[in-house]
């Protein structure tokens, strides 16, 4: 079998005249954490579920572990774990209920075991039976994990699957996940928190439905060639409004008590700070290395200019 | 790169995983066991409908008030009026000697019938010169004014012949030359609840059967769950089976219900075979829950399965031959009444409870029973969205 677990070409999506996604490739290897990016609305769960089978693209083909993903989706469901980005289990039956339904879904053979080893897995065997729909949202989101790897798929589509969960149980959550990629699962991923999207191998940046970036991470830095200067000090209010107006200064973000000025002509770029530098002589500026949050901060920003 | 064949919702059907129809069936098991309220309506509703309906549909209607106009007062029009009470079609509310005073009754809804006697109605009978009573009847509802004017018609040849005697036995009518022998059949009393209860058995089944199942998918699709579903290697048809059958053992559990209650508060016969009711009763039940299912896969919210589902009870109810004879309907409100399930229902438990009848007597009703549970079955599998499209 091929070792591209994810290769779709040109997947394109309409939803009556407004094109969602357009014109779409993406090849994820077995095995990947493949982060999957974009502002709200940006097409990503259009994207994820046209790969599951969920939805069925204007255009474009592809396979997804070698099976096509316009044909033969059933296949693909049977070896694809997919968690949606709304809770989708059934809050009306309990934990044990739900993750059995699903197994008998699946065909499983020694089903009581697993999901028996599921659940131990979970810390949830205590609470086995209640119901799914008293959990609180890291809870959910762990039982929904786990409802989509008890038929120990070999590609998990995760979407945006820590919104709105604690940095303790996201933390717990990103652990799972690397457990399962050292296992050979391939995972995509779409998130919005930066501290995650530098925990994948690769990450793809869609706008408006197109794909923009598709690197390894480490690249990515050095593909955008952000640079950085780092403004504090007093008057910040007075600095940030400067720098807005500054030629050369391509992003201006708040972060706590300092501002980053980034842009892509580092010469134009230090040349305006310093100007603010000389008219509030008491702020302090320092060159720094522009990191994920500005590089997607300045991309989203692009991204409006570029496609409203 | 294998190609598989496109997916028809045939193919489907013949690629069924009974452990997958097995899995949402226990599901749907399960949610309608932690959903009290509705599994409560469910059985209590035949029993209160039984009862409801039963009891206070009467389509023979007795006791119904009349006014009389009396401008005389003599033995014959005291015998006549004693006979029209006698009869239990009519009670006298009130008698009056002023014309304005009945006609502001029938009018106010307080009377239904208006009786005149006129001035020296005894003496002109008696000289043979055919006096007039005038029974004015509010008309505006012909079926409760039928029945009791039939029988005062009657009333009133009766109640004059004992009077007709001696002296006066020539004014007795002469009986006509032939003699018409009329034979009520299958139900001689004509009791109303015995025509009532049985196809209340049709209304209730279509009732739930269809509400229930046309919130099936969509409930699916408002909570969200479909999508998990879809995501699932499940078929559509065994989603279709898996769901509706549950509710196969919930319509059972309804039969049962009014069988007894029919049995024991209505002492309605049962005198057919019972093997061509179970036969009926269960191509009835999956009819209904074919077109409950069709529904929510047609409809998008709860509420619009809600709509669609009245859509379907109205014609159930008046164009089936529950409430109005379907004889005497246009040809075209016939077409769309051998449409639905309930008609042929309805026809097949009357014939089977009352007339007595075998499964051979039912077999022109069961099959196109059975058609429509195919076209149903089939137009539900091919409406099923296997994407979130």
């Amino acid at each position: 079998m091929s070792d591209t677990v994810i290769d779709v070409r040109g997947l394109t999506k309409r939803f009556g005249d407004r094109t969602v996604v357009d014109h779409f490739d993406l090849q994820v290897p077995r095995g990947a954490i493949y982060g999957f990016l974009g502002p709200n609305g940006s097409g990503k769960t259009t994207t994820i579920r046209m790969v599951c089978g969920l939805l069925k693209p204007e255009s474009g083909d592809g396979e997804v572990l070698g099976f096509d993903v316009l044909r033969e989706s059933l296949k693909i469901k049977e070896r694809v774990g997919y968690m949606t980005q709304r809770f989708s289990l059934y809050e009306d039956l309990s934990i044990r209920e739900n993750l059995e339904f699903i197994s008998r879904l699946y065909g499983l053979d020694r089903r009581a075991e697993r999901v028996d080893a599921s659940l131990a897995d979970l810390g949830l065997i205590e609470r086995q039976g209640q119901l799914a729909g008293k959990l609180s949202g890291g809870w959910k989101q762990r039982l929904a994990l786990a409802a989509c790897m008890i038929h120990e798929p070999e590609l998990l589509l995760l979407d945006e699957p820590t919104a709105g969960v604690d940095p303790k149980a996201r933390r717990d959550f990103w652990d799972a996940i690397r457990r399962y990629s050292a296992q050979g699962v391939t995972t995509l991923v779409s998130t919005h928190y930066m501290d995650e999207a530098v925990q994948c191998d690769s990450i793809a940046y869609i706008a408006y439905g197109k794909k923009l970036i598709d690197s390894p991470t480490a690249d990515i830095p050095k593909q955008i060639g952000l640079y950085g200067w780092r403004v504090a000090g007093r008057p910040l209010m007075r600095a940030q409004e400067l720098l807005e107006q500054s030629p050369g200064v391509e992003l201006v973000a708040r972060f706590g008590a300092e501002i980053h000025a980034c842009g892509k002509g580092p010469a134009a770029l230090e040349r305006a700070v310093r100007a603010v530098k000389a008219a509030e002589p008491h702020v302090e500026i320092a060159p720094i290395e522009a990191g994920f949050e500005e590089i997607f901060i300045y991309l989203m920003s692009g991204a409006m200019d570029n496609f409203q | 790169m294998t190609t598989a064949p496109r997916a028809s919702p045939f193919s489907a059907l013949f690629d069924l995983s009974w452990a997958r129809v097995f899995a949402v069936f226990l599901k749907e098991l399960v949610q309608m066991r932690r959903d009290r309220p509705t599994f409560a309506i469910m059985i209590m509703m035949p029993v209160m409908q039984l009862v409801l309906f039963g009891y206070a549909i009467n389509t023979d209607p007795r006791h119904l008030p009349a006014v009389v106009e009396m401008r005389e007062d003599g033995p014959m029009t005291r015998a006549f009026l004693a006979s029209l009470t006698q009869s239990t079609y009519v009670d006298i509310v009130a008698v009056t000697h002023r014309a304005e005073d009945g006609e502001a009754m029938i009018r106010a809804g307080q009377a239904t019938f208006l009786i005149s006697i006129p001035e020296g109605f005894e003496r002109r009978l008696v000289r043979g010169e055919r006096p007039q009573i005038l029974i004015a009847a509010d008309a505006s509802d012909p079926v409760a004014a039928g029945g009791a004017l039939a029988a005062v018609q009657q009333v009133a040849a009766q109640a004059f012949a004992p009077e007709f005697q001696g002296s006066l036995a020539f004014l007795a009518p002469a009986p006509p030359p032939y003699e018409i022998v009329v034979h009520r059949r299958y139900n001689p009393a004509g009791v109303t609840s015995f025509n009532i209860v049985p196809a209340l058995l049709g209304v209730i089944l279509t009732m739930t059967m269809v509400m229930i199942t046309s919130i099936a998918l969509t409930r699916e699709t408002e909570r969200g769950t479909m999508e998990n579903l879809l995501a699932t290697p499940v078929r559509p048809a065994e989603v279709m089976i898996g769901k509706t059958t549950p509710y196969v053992f919930v319509g059972a559990i309804q039969v049962a219900i009014v069988l007894i209650v029919a049995t024991l508060l209505f002492q309605i016969p049962f005198t057919g075979s019972f093997l061509a009711f179970l036969i009926a009763v269960t191509l009835f039940i999956l009819a209904n829950l074919m077109l409950g299912y069709l529904i929510s896969t047609v409809a998008r919210t709860q509420m619009q399965a809600m709509q669609m589902t009245f859509f379907i009870f109205l014609p159930s109810i008046l164009l089936s031959g529950f409430m109005f004879p379907f004889r005497a309907m246009p040809a075209w409100a016939q077409v769309i009444g051998e449409a639905l399930p309930i008609t042929h229902f309805l026809r097949i438990v009357r014939e089977i409870v009352l007339k007595g009848a075998g499964l051979p007597d039912v077999i022109g009703d069961l099959w196109p029973l059975t058609v429509i549970l195919l076209v149903l079955a089939t137009l539900a599998l091919l409406r099923f969205r296997r994407t979130l499209d």
